[in-house]
């Protein structure tokens, strides 16, 4: 019989630590389906941040470091520019990248650090159980946002892709989601991209996935997908914010 | 062998190439900038990489993830700066990685001033970051000896995987001294932990600091402790300086204990029988040194450019068996070689 679908080598064959319902599973997957086709786990250092994907170092394949929360882009720069011949990712939540680690996100990509970020954005602090993160939507119901996150006073959530693609470093960035089964697709195409940005040295790629959090939000796994779609993606709009191979396109 | 005139913290520096240092990451802060100010200009044509980071905090981090890939790293900063890098050492240390972190101190607390001083020996010896563990410690006295510590702290680093801290401070960084270096080193040693690509020949490494289990996070903390000991019983280093007839004992490190011995030698001619403890590692504590540098006086004087820290290791290693008096000059001013004999004569007379 034909095999049509397997699991990617470079994803450990291990029981996933993440709620029911949760699309971290996708993503690595994703990941892994990358790392997989264009032959690079043996050349891949992966890092892992602080939050729901904290014990990720145990589900890719490639060698890995758990990094200190929000300082995986500055971790990756010591791996990446000690050995600048590997392939180097940084996988990151939203509280991780977004809020602490925020400094480390926009001088790796102003610096171009020729790196990959897979960011992926949930809309709540997910491991600590559910409090209000950088991209917490306005109106959104945390643990630490009971009455509704109310802009006059926890301000505006971050849209991180948007802001990244004003910088002169950053080679890729793409929002995408995993909603759907175009999305998903669409989600492969752009880590393969950002992979073979690293390749061909184009500097900083960070695709950020909108992702689901069941357990935190209260809802059932296809609920969850029907909020990301309702109210994530009107909010933080898919799409490629930057991409400097369209540029070089164009200019040919 | 050719020697040089140099100043403390380019020799640090250059001492840092020659022991085969292949990445350096910093952020400029007063009194320790010459060492990336000549990394910058050296590095790149060495085939080394100098990078100045957005923050401490993404220095040391960018010098976990050096290390974890297994090339030799330094950074280097002074006190408030070290402060900053608190977590990154912690975890460092948690995830078992070597570095080295040079700390040229000046006065705090807060911004304090960028005058020398000694004021972190609590902060290195005791509680360089949160939780259970230590970081070695070596506190030069001399630019050479700076060389000198430079090239075993990397060593030492590797050996154990453990953090090492070179404290040293503002006055020790910015004189000049004449200097002899090592040939550059050119073998260093394999580290088949590292995380630098698996290439399909091994399983995949980790570096990581969490352990959710209690008994697997007590293991491994306890594993880092029975290193500790064996560098406790192989590694502690101290200097003593006319000790054998030694009344009192004046024990200083560093900068201090370079103006100590002058004192103790101004004391040797008004006919004190004076002697000088200098504990070269701070941590682990030269306690045997110490208790044999101190068998034969009455007294001990524990002399710092702080309010006194080192003097708690002091009590605790002489086990409280004799008085220890402290003298100390803080904020920056450098105690001046009379202020100690003054201190000598005092605490000496009385026993």
């Amino acid at each position: 019989m034909a095999v049509v679908f397997e699991k990617p080598k470079a994803l450990a064959d291990i029981t996933f630590h993440y709620c029911p319902g949760c699309t971290h599973g996708i993503i690595h997957r994703i990941v892994c389906e990358v790392i997989d086709e264009m032959g690079i786990e043996g050349d891949t250092i992966g890092v892992c941040p602080v939050g729901c994907s904290v014990m990720a170092y145990d589900y890719f394949n490639c060698d890995m470091i758990e990094a200190p929360h929000g300082r995986a882009p500055a971790v990756a720069t010591g791996v990446k520019r000690a050995n600048p011949d590997k392939f180097v990712f940084t996988y990151q939540g939203d509280g991780d990248l977004a809020a602490i680690g925020t400094a480390e996100t926009v001088h790796s990509a102003t610096r171009g650090e020729n790196i990959v970020v897979i960011f992926v954005n949930n809309t709540t602090y997910g491991m600590t159980g559910g409090q209000m993160a950088p991209t917490t939507l306005p109106g959104q119901i945390t643990q630490t946002t009971p009455y509704g996150r109310d802009t006059s006073v926890q301000g505006f959530p971050i849209k991180v892709c948007e802001m990244l693609s004003t910088l002169d470093g950053t080679a890729l960035a793409q929002r995408v989601a995993v909603d759907s089964v175009p999305h998903v697709r669409e989600a492969k195409k752009a880590v393969r991209k950002a992979f073979e940005n690293q390749k061909n040295k184009l500097g900083f790629s960070i695709v950020e996935v909108l992702s689901t959090c069941p357990t935190n939000w209260g809802m059932s796994p296809v609920d969850s997908l029907k909020r990301l779609k309702e109210e994530m993606i009107p909010y933080y709009p898919l799409g490629v914010y930057k991409d400097k191979t369209a540029k070089e396109d164009n200019q040919q | 062998m050719e020697r040089n005139l140099m100043k403390g913290n380019e020799a640090i520096a250059e001492a840092a190439l020659r022991t085969g240092c292949k990445c350096f990451f910093g952020y400029p802060i007063t009194p320790q900038t010459e060492i990336s100010a000549y990394l910058s200009k050296k590095m790149p044509k060495e085939g080394g990489v100098f990078l100045q980071a957005e923050s401490e905090i993404a220095a040391i981090n960018m010098v976990l993830g050096a290390s974890a890939s297994g090339v030799r790293v330094m950074t280097s900063s002074s006190s408030p700066g070290i402060s900053l890098k608190a977590e990154g050492i912690s975890y460092i240390a948690g995830s078992d990685l070597p570095c080295v972190i040079i700390n040229v101190q000046r006065g705090g607390p807060g911004l304090g001033g960028i005058q020398p001083s000694q004021a972190d020996y609590w902060q290195a010896t005791k509680a360089i970051g949160h939780g259970d563990f230590h970081v070695l410690v070596y506190a030069p006295c001399s630019v050479q000896e700076m060389v000198d510590t430079v090239t075993k702290a990397f060593d030492m680093a590797d050996s154990y995987r453990m953090p090492v801290i070179i404290l040293a401070d503002g006055l020790l960084g910015q004189m000049m001294e004449p200097v002899t270096f090592p040939e550059k080193k050119t073998e260093l040693p394999e580290k088949p932990w590292a995380t630098n690509g698996h290439g399909n020949k091994r399983k995949h490494n980790i570096i990581n600091s969490l352990y959710l289990q209690p008994d697997a996070l007590e293991n491994s903390v306890k594993n880092r402790f029975e290193r500790y000991e064996e560098l406790k019983a192989n590694h502690a280093q101290a200097e003593a300086y006319l000790y054998e007839d030694a009344d009192i004992i004046v024990a200083a490190y560093g900068a201090t204990a370079r103006i100590a011995k002058s004192a103790v030698n101004l004391a040797r001619e008004s006919g004190i029988k004076a002697g000088l403890f200098r504990p070269v590692t701070l941590w682990p504590f030269p306690v045997k040194e110490i208790n044999e540098a101190c068998k034969n006086a009455h007294t001990v004087l524990c002399c710092e450019m702080s309010m006194g820290q080192m003097i708690d290791d002091v009590k605790l290693a002489l086990n409280c068996s004799k008085p220890v008096g402290f003298f100390g000059r803080t904020g920056g001013i450098i105690p001046k070689p009379s202020e100690i004999l003054e201190e000598i004569k005092k605490t000496g007379g009385n026993a």
